[in-house]
C-alpha cells in the first residue's frame, strides 16, 4: 500500500493576505512604539509607588472615618446607574424594532434607527455627561441623562442584533393569519428574544454601575466626585476606602444579575 | 391540465354554491427558473385536496401563491370569492385571516404556553395587547382558545411551555391555533413531514376530522401516499410545475401513486 502524501500544514495564501497581515502587524508596532511606556520609565514609576512615602504607603491603611457618607455617595450611584440602565432600556427597544431588517416599517427608517444608535454608542458616556451638564446642570440627572444615552447605544445593539436572529418560523405563521407589525413584535419576537434581552440588559446595569462612578469625575453626580475630591486634595487614604467600597459595590452587582441571569435564562 | 374537483365523499359541513378555490395560469418564476408552467384548477367546497409531488415539483410555491406569500409571476386566483392577485396590502391581510395555514414545522413560540400560542390566533381578527398573552386576554377569548385545545386533545396541557410539548403534540396546538382564526379553508404545507409516522398520521387524522366536522376545504401537501389516500377527496400531482395528475381519491391507490412518484410524466 503506498501512503497517501501528507496535506501542507498551511493553507497557500495570496499577495492581499500577507499584505493585510504585514500591515495589521506594523501598526500594532508602531503604536506600541509611539504610546506604550518605556520600560525605564515604567521602573521608576513603579518604585516611587512603593517608596516609603510613595502613593501606595499614603493609601494604606483606608481611611474609614467618613465611611457612612461614601455609603450615601455609593447609593446616589447606584441609584444614578439603575435610573439611567432602566431608562436606556425601555428606550432602547422601540429604536432596535426600528432597526431591525424584518420589523423596520421602512428601510429609510432602519438606516435613521441604526444610525442614532451607532451615534450614541460611538461617543463615550463622559462626552455625553459633559454634554448633559452644560444642558441640565451638574448633579446625578446629568450622569442619569448619560448613563440613559449609553445604554441606548449599548442595548439598542444587542437587541436589534437578537430580533435578526429569532427564528422566523412564527413570525411568518402570524404573518400569513394576517396579524399587525405590532402583534407579531410583541407576540413572537420578543417573547422569543426575552433571555437575550435579559443577559444584555444585565449586563447594560452592571456596565452602569461602573460608568457611574466614573461619570462623577466630570461633575455627573455619584462617587466620582468625592473621589475626584480625594485625588485633589491628596486623601490618597480616603480615596482608598472610596475605590474599596465601589469595588464592593460592582460585586454585588455583578453577583447578584449572575444568579438573576442563572434563574431567568 | 384544467379539472374540476368534486367532493367524492359528502362534505358533512353547509354545502357552498360555486367553487371556494379557481387557480388559471398560474406561473411562478425566480430569475430563469420556472418553478410553476401556468397551472389550472378548481376546488369545491368542503373537498379534502392531496397535492403531491416529487421534492422541487412547486407543490409549496403553489401553495404560498394562493394567499401571496410568494408572489406570483402571472395567473389569477380566485379563492373565497376574491381576486387574490389584485388585493392591496391591507385588504391582504384583513383576507389571509379567513385562511387558516399549517406548516411543515409548527411554527410556535417556543417559550410560551400552548394557551397563549392559540389565543395569538385571534390575531386575525382583532388587535392589541389583550391578543398577545393568555394572561392578558378576554375571558370569551380564553374559552375560546381552550376550547380549540380541547378539540385537538390538549386541553390538560394549555398551561405547559410548548418547548416541553413532543413534537406531535407542539403541531396539534398549532393546528388549535389555526381553529382559533375561524378559517375558511385550511392550507396544511406538509404537517405530517417532521413528525414520527404514528405522529404524523394522528395529526392527519385530527386535521381531516376538524375540517369535516366544520365543513373547511382543506389542501394538503404530502408526501406519504399513505395519508395523501387516506385523507383526501382528490389528489392532484405536480411534476416540473406542471399539474400531470388529477383523480379522485377513491379512482386510484397506491401502485399508481407509487408510478406517478416513479414517472411522473407517464400519469397524466
Amino acid at each position: 500500500m503506498t501512503a497517501a502524501p501528507l496535506p501542507p500544514r498551511f493553507r497557500k495564501r495570496g499577495l492581499v493576505e500577507y499584505a493585510a497581515l504585514l500591515t495589521v502587524g506594523a501598526l500594532v508596532i508602531s503604536s506600541l512604539l509611539s504610546t506604550a511606556p518605556q520600560a525605564d520609565a515604567l521602573g521608576r514609576g513603579l518604585a516611587r509607588l512603593v517608596a516609603p512615602s510613595g502613593l501606595l504607603a499614603q493609601m494604606v491603611p483606608p481611611d474609614l472615618s467618613r465611611v457612612d457618607r461614601i455609603a450615601w455617595k455609593l447609593l446616589e450611584t447606584l441609584q444614578m446607574a439603575v435610573a439611567g440602565a432602566a431608562l436606556g432600556l425601555v428606550f432602547a427597544l422601540p429604536f432596535a424594532i426600528l432597526a431591525t431588517d424584518r420589523l423596520s416599517p421602512h428601510p429609510l427608517v432602519r438606516m435613521a434607527a441604526r444610525a442614532i444608535i451607532a451615534l450614541f454608542r460611538t461617543i463615550p458616556d463622559l462626552v455625553w455627561a459633559i454634554f448633559f451638564i452644560i444642558m441640565v446642570g451638574l448633579g446625578p440627572a446629568a450622569g442619569v441623562l448619560a448613563i440613559m444615552v449609553d445604554k441606548i447605544g449599548f442595548a439598542g445593539r444587542f437587541f436589534a442584533e437578537a430580533m435578526e436572529e429569532a427564528d422566523t418560523g412564527p413570525q411568518d405563521a402570524l404573518r400569513a393569519m394576517g396579524a399587525s407589525r405590532l402583534g407579531i413584535i410583541f407576540s413572537a419576537v420578543i417573547p422569543a428574544c426575552l433571555p437575550s434581552f435579559t443577559a444584555t440588559s444585565l449586563f447594560a446595569l452592571e456596565k452602569a454601575v461602573r460608568g457611574s462612578a466614573a461619570l462623577g469625575l466630570v461633575g455627573a453626580g455619584g462617587i466620582g466626585v468625592d473621589l475626584k475630591v480625594a485625588f485633589d486634595l491628596f486623601n490618597y487614604d480616603e480615596a482608598l476606602t472610596i475605590i474599596l467600597m465601589l469595588l464592593a459595590l460592582v460585586l454585588i452587582v455583578e453577583q447578584g444579575s449572575g444568579w438573576i441571569r442563572s434563574k431567568l435564562i | 391540465m384544467n379539472v374540476t374537483l368534486r367532493p367524492s365523499k359528502a362534505p358533512a359541513g353547509p354545502a357552498q354554491a360555486g367553487s371556494v378555490l379557481c387557480v388559471t395560469g398560474l406561473t411562478k418564476s425566480f430569475g430563469a427558473n420556472d418553478v410553476l408552467r401556468g397551472i389550472d384548477f378548481t376546488v369545491q367546497p368542503g373537498v379534502a385536496t392531496a397535492l403531491i409531488g416529487a421534492n422541487g415539483s412547486g407543490k409549496s410555491t403553489a401553495m404560498k401563491c394562493l394567499i401571496r406569500l410568494v408572489e406570483p409571476t402571472a395567473g389569477r386566483i380566485d379563492l373565497l370569492g376574491r381576486d387574490v392577485l389584485t388585493l392591496p396590502p391591507r385588504d391582504l391581510r384583513r383576507f389571509r385571516s379567513h385562511v387558516g395555514v399549517v406548516w411543515q414545522r409548527h411554527n410556535l413560540v417556543p417559550r410560551l404556553c400552548a394557551l397563549t400560542n392559540v389565543v395569538h390566533g385571534v390575531q386575525s381578527r382583532s388587535a392589541g395587547p389583550r391578543t398577545w398573552f393568555q394572561s392578558l386576554a378576554r375571558a370569551d377569548v380564553r374559552r375560546e382558545a381552550l376550547a380549540c385545545l380541547a378539540r385537538v386533545g390538549l386541553a390538560d396541557k394549555a398551561l405547559q411551555r410548548v418547548d416541553s410539548l413532543s413534537g406531535g403534540q407542539q403541531q396539534r396546538v398549532a393546528i388549535a391555533r389555526m381553529l382559533m382564526q375561524r378559517p375558511r379553508i385550511i392550507l396544511a404545507d406538509e404537517p405530517d413531514a417532521s413528525l414520527d409516522p404514528q405522529s404524523g398520521e394522528e395529526v392527519m387524522r385530527i386535521l381531516s376530522s376538524l375540517a369535516r366536522q366544520d365543513g373547511l376545504t382543506l389542501i394538503f401537501i404530502s408526501h406519504r401516499m399513505e395519508h395523501a389516500l387516506a385523507f383526501s377527496d382528490h389528489i392532484l400531482g405536480l411534476q416540473a410545475g406542471r399539474i400531470v395528475l388529477s383523480r379522485p381519491t377513491a379512482q386510484t391507490d397506491a401502485d399508481r401513486l407509487r408510478r406517478f412518484f416513479d414517472h411522473p410524466e407517464a400519469s397524466a
